[in-house]
């Protein structure tokens, strides 16, 4: 086994143990905290597929704003009015039968498909490749996003504005 | 490691997100399970990016991470919304538009 394929192995089981653990805790503060786990997880996936600059978006954006939001929203929903934080599941084997035949369908797909070689070499340094593009081929939809993302600021703020 | 290793790796957190949104009852809950299907799909991205050696995925996923700030913010503020209006975020009890 190389170094790789221990280091995937081990966040593979990272990513998988804490993605159940967000769909399946009770406590809905501990499954906020099981995604930020997963979020972390997934970004030494790009980390593991040599895209630092992604881990460390995924950490900034992901990891650090979601993860705080949701924290947020739960104290203001939950524990303002003395609710415990506990929640139930329903259709646990309707849900689970569901996600199965998804798996099940995607992973068919991937058996079939050819096995693609080796990752090819990345000519020069990706995050260099990557700020170019974005202010190169792709400063378009770089601007788009910047509107997306007042106006989706601004939203928030209209929908979470106290009244007079 | 190859692709179909990346590529299942996401199918089985896509799978377990899914999982989530249908079964959770709290509306937290579900916008929690809609995140961990995202990440799964951002893998893919990255994924087939790397192993065809061409950019535009990884592009795609910093657009994708972008955007899925933006609809967490927008979705729990309507949460919250919501909580101040029927006092509860619970999924079961929205049912005002039920015919």
């Amino acid at each position: 086994m190389t170094a790789e394929t221990v280091a995937f192995a081990g966040v593979a089981v990272v990513l998988l143990a804490s993605s159940l653990a967000v769909v399946l805790t009770p406590n809905l503060f501990h499954a906020v905290l099981a995604l930020a786990l997963a979020l972390v997880a997934t970004g030494a996936v790009f980390l593991l597929l040599d895209a630092p600059f992604l881990f460390g978006v995924q950490l900034l954006l992901y990891a650090g704003g979601v993860v705080t939001i949701v924290v947020f929203a739960i104290m203001l929903t939950e524990r303002l009015v003395g609710e415990s934080i506990r929640q139930t599941s329903r259709y646990i084997v309707n849900g689970a039968l569901l996600s199965a035949a998804v798996f099940v369908g995607v992973a068919s797909f991937l058996v079939q498909a050819p096995a693609g070689g080796p990752r090819p070499a990345w000519p020069g340094d990706l995050t260099v490749a990557l700020g170019r593009a974005l202010v190169g081929a792709y400063a378009v939809p770089l601007e788009l996003l910047a509107v997306l993302l007042v106006l989706a600021l601004l939203g928030a703020l209209y929908f979470a504005r106290s009244e007079g | 490691m190859p692709l179909i290793a990346y590529l299942t790796l996401a199918a089985l957190v896509f799978a377990i997100g899914l999982f989530g949104v249908l079964t959770r009852r709290n509306a937290v809950g579900i916008l929690l399970g809609i995140e961990l299907m995202l990440n799964a799909v951002n893998i893919n991205l990255v994924a087939f990016a790397r192993f065809h050696a061409d950019l535009a995925g990884m592009i795609f996923t910093l657009f994708t991470i972008a955007i899925t700030v933006a609809e967490v913010a927008v979705g729990l503020a309507i949460v919250i919304v919501i909580f101040r209006v029927r006092r509860t975020v619970e999924a079961d009890h929205l049912d005002l538009l039920r015919g």
